[in-house]
């Protein structure tokens, strides 16, 4: 009895013959390219973070803030006459995926902008797709610098506008030896490197600087040696649930905001709620914007956010994301088209009051001028002002005006 | 005869289908998409070797994916730096190219190491744990051992990996920019012809005495022992075959998608490339090819409609297939005919030889 040789290729040859005819019916939708998204009524933008995954806690408040955004352009008659209309994809907390979601809205939807990504590795893994694709990316959370691609316009802070701030803070406050913690990847690293140039420059000293893997939760060792080496404050880049057991295991040790204060640059209202508060109230945080900003249109912004998430707080990167929204839609109003060169054109110098107040887009390196905050968490858990940069900061990702950062980049 | 004739007929036409019908049929990022799942499917297509016909089920295909990839990787990273260090180095710290990557610089070596880097290892692995005589879950959680750990040392070591990061932004692949259509299209055709290449080598060696000596490992090794055949040989070559597989897919996937990163390689995604391959029919070749591309395409599809939906149902559609059809989506034909023969109470033919499942 002899089999057929193939037989089994029979079935496959179907799925994917039927999976080619579903796909095909899509090569039509290239007719209208060119001018990025702008079709028929509507304009597409892409909005473009993790829905799922690890990173979904902090990503989905953070696509919530930029729908609010398209909402109230779209309830304000959109632009150019024309509805805004977000497209909706999920990284999956995944860096490839992230790329190849980018591709995806650029080439098949063509959107007109993305807004989205949170981790520097997300950014990292889209940035070739919209440098080749010459599209435009808003990515709306704090990194480390050390980048300016001219087709990512960055509305979180740079270092100079939040890491160096934090750093004077302490500095004025009289804290000289200090203990670098930090999960093990980009930012943290990179930051470290900034923090150890600047404390050399400024007479503090770095007695240590420890990394543990993202998820890392056993801090006990780590709590010890920051015991023995009796710093005057910890510079902490620690990010997700880490900072949860980090901040138990501190304070169980007998280390309060008091005796040791702990800056962190990751930790904004919404982290705040998952560490709890008991365990972090009191320590210092080093941001842009918090939800007590004062201001007519923070208090629109955060008013408007509840009536739509009940409970909810709003955060740095929450608000960079609106801003981003609003920006772009300024931007395109200003070019009076959604091209990408006349929108990067149309945006260099742009100014809007936004919710963390004055924000004006810097033209060469498509960052913004933002104010530097220092806070302190609050017992209720949001957290309150302490110290701001009189004036929002020229943003400078290289660092070149800092005579102590000659070498980093 | 004529069912050989018929078999290579249905070969000529999923191959028409590949390289004329698709290339035509679908828009550029569509064809780069079937390009990567066409990767997924050449590391598959080890798995479907290793684990259908040899019985080793491996969760730790993502780290020879990965040591093909990062090798493709470091070369390109190179390649763009021009002499200068890669620019993750630079953020990262790091002073001097560390010397694991100088051999990487020339592109033979690059190239040779995408395959040899994952055979040495697969050799020095089988070899340790097939003599032993670890079988079975024993050696499945020794291979997903061996995936966490490998993500581990990968993100721990930013400076040399580029840690969370991995490896992205290549501005040159071979003299060729990959984000330009004419590119990818190439890229697409050699994904394609690499992987109907290995799938006939694939098809050769099972057809082959050593093939029948492999599946014969699998359903008895212990008698295969008795009969003087030393099965750690067998399954020590069939398992750094399929590494030499997954290096291969992991090389091709890096120009083709533009990254390569631990995500790509840890446990979860070596398990999904195995529930592709079961859900497709691990006891033949083509349902572990077709597995891994239909499973990736829905997961792409699926993400698109109901994000963080497609893990539920790629979860669901592991269950069903393992207790309703156990040979998976090809082996569905063959479930179907016998309880069709049953039904007529004609007597089933007897229990197909394993290899004969196989073809």
């Amino acid at each position: 009895m002899r089999k057929p040789f193939f037989r089994p290729l029979a079935v496959a040859a179907l799925l994917p013959a039927a999976l080619l005819t579903a796909c095909g019916g899509e090569s039509g939708d290239g007719a209208n390219g060119g001018s990025g998204g702008n079709s028929g009524n509507t304009i597409k933008v892409g909005v473009l973070h993790s829905l799922s995954g690890t990173m979904a806690i902090s990503e989905v408040t953070v696509k919530n803030s930029e729908m609010l955004a398209i909402e109230e352009i779209n309830a304000k008659g959109g632009v150019l006459g024309k509805k805004l209309e977000a497209v909706t994809e999920d990284g999956a907390s995944d860096w490839p995926t992230f790329a190849q979601k980018a591709q995806k809205l650029i080439k098949k939807d063509k959107v007109a902008t993305v807004f989205g990504g949170w981790t520097s590795a997300s950014r990292k893994a889209m940035l070739p797709v919209f440098e080749r694709n010459k599209a435009l990316l808003w990515y709306p959370v704090q990194y480390e610098g050390l980048e300016s691609s001219p087709y990512i316009f960055y509305t979180g802070a740079t270092t100079n506008q939040q890491i160096v701030p934090g750093l004077d803070y302490l500095k004025e406050k009289g804290k000289k030896k200090i203990y670098l913690v930090g999960s093990d990847y980009v930012f943290p690293r990179t930051a470290n490197k900034i923090i150890k140039a600047y404390a050399k420059a400024n007479g503090m000293e770095v007695l240590g600087e420890e990394y543990t893997p993202l998820g890392h939760t056993e801090y006990s060792t780590l709590v010890n040696k920051i015991g023995e080496a009796k710093p005057d404050a910890v510079f902490n880049t620690l990010n997700g649930d880490s900072n949860v057991a980090f901040f138990k295991q501190l304070k169980s040790a007998g280390f309060d905001a008091a005796k040791l204060p702990v800056m962190s640059v990751s930790i904004a209202e919404e982290e705040v709620k998952g560490i709890g508060v008991q365990n972090i109230a009191g320590q210092p945080v080093a941001w842009n914007y918090y939800q007590t900003t004062a201001g007519e249109q923070n208090a629109a912004f955060v008013k408007a956010f509840q009536a739509k998430h009940k409970g909810a707080v709003t955060s740095d990167p929450m608000e960079a994301g609106y801003n981003a929204v609003h920006l772009w839609a300024a931007a395109v109003t200003k070019a009076g088209s959604t091209d990408v060169e006349a929108v990067k054109k149309a945006a260099a110098g742009l100014s809007l009051d936004l919710p963390e107040g004055k924000v004006t887009i810097d033209g060469p390196t498509q960052h913004v001028h933002k104010t530097a905050r220092i806070g302190v968490i609050q017992p209720d858990g949001l957290i309150k002002e302490v110290w701001s940069s009189k004036e929002p900061i020229k943003p400078d990702p290289y660092l070149k005006s800092y005579p102590w950062a000659t070498g980093l980049s | 005869m004529s069912d050989r004739l018929r078999g290579y007929a249905l070969f000529a036409s999923i191959s028409l289908l590949l390289l004329v019908v698709a290339p035509l049929a679908l828009p550029a990022f569509r064809l780069d998409e079937l390009a990567k799942y066409l990767c997924f499917a050449i590391a598959a297509l080890g798995i479907g070797l290793a684990w259908g016909q040899g019985g080793m089920l491996t969760l730790g295909q993502g780290v020879f994916f990965g040591l093909g990839g990062y090798a493709m990787a470091m070369y390109l990273k190179l390649h763009d730096a021009g002499g200068d260090l890669p620019d993750f180095m630079v953020w990262s710290g790091v002073e001097h190219l560390p010397a694991l990557w100088k051999p990487f610089g020339n592109v033979g070596i690059a190239l040779a190491a995408v395959v040899a880097v994952s055979v040495a290892i697969a050799v020095v692995l089988g070899v340790l744990v097939f003599r032993q005589r670890v079988r079975g879950a024993y050696f499945a959680i020794l291979t997903q051992a061996l995936a966490a750990a490998f993500v581990i040392l990968l993100v721990g070591q930013q400076g040399l990996t580029g840690g969370t990061n991995g490896l992205t932004n290549f501005y040159d692949v071979f003299g060729r920019d990959p984000e330009a259509e004419g590119t990818q299209r190439t890229l697409y055709f050699v994904t394609a012809i690499v992987l109907g290449v290995l799938y006939l080598g694939a098809r050769q060696l099972v057809k082959s005495r050593f093939g029948r000596l492999l599946v014969a490992v699998r359903d008895g090794e212990d008698r295969v022992r008795f009969l003087g055949y030393n099965p750690a040989t067998v399954k020590t070559v069939t398992f750094a075959i399929s590494a030499a597989m997954a290096g291969l897919a992991g090389a091709l996937f890096v120009p083709v998608v533009g990254i390569i990163s631990p995500s790509l390689l840890g446990v979860v995604p070596s398990l999904e490339l195995v529930v592709a391959v079961a859900v497709g029919g691990r006891y033949a070749l083509a349902g572990a090819v077709l597995g891994a591309v239909v499973m990736n395409y829905a997961k792409t599809s699926f993400s698109e409609q109901w994000a963080g939906g497609w893990l539920y149902l790629e979860g669901a559609l592991f269950i069903l297939v393992m207790t309703l059809a156990p040979k998976g989506a090809v082996g569905l034909y063959e479930q179907a005919r016998d309880a069709l023969a049953r039904r007529r109470g004609v007597p089933a033919p007897a229990p197909t030889a394993p290899q004969e499942v196989a073809a």
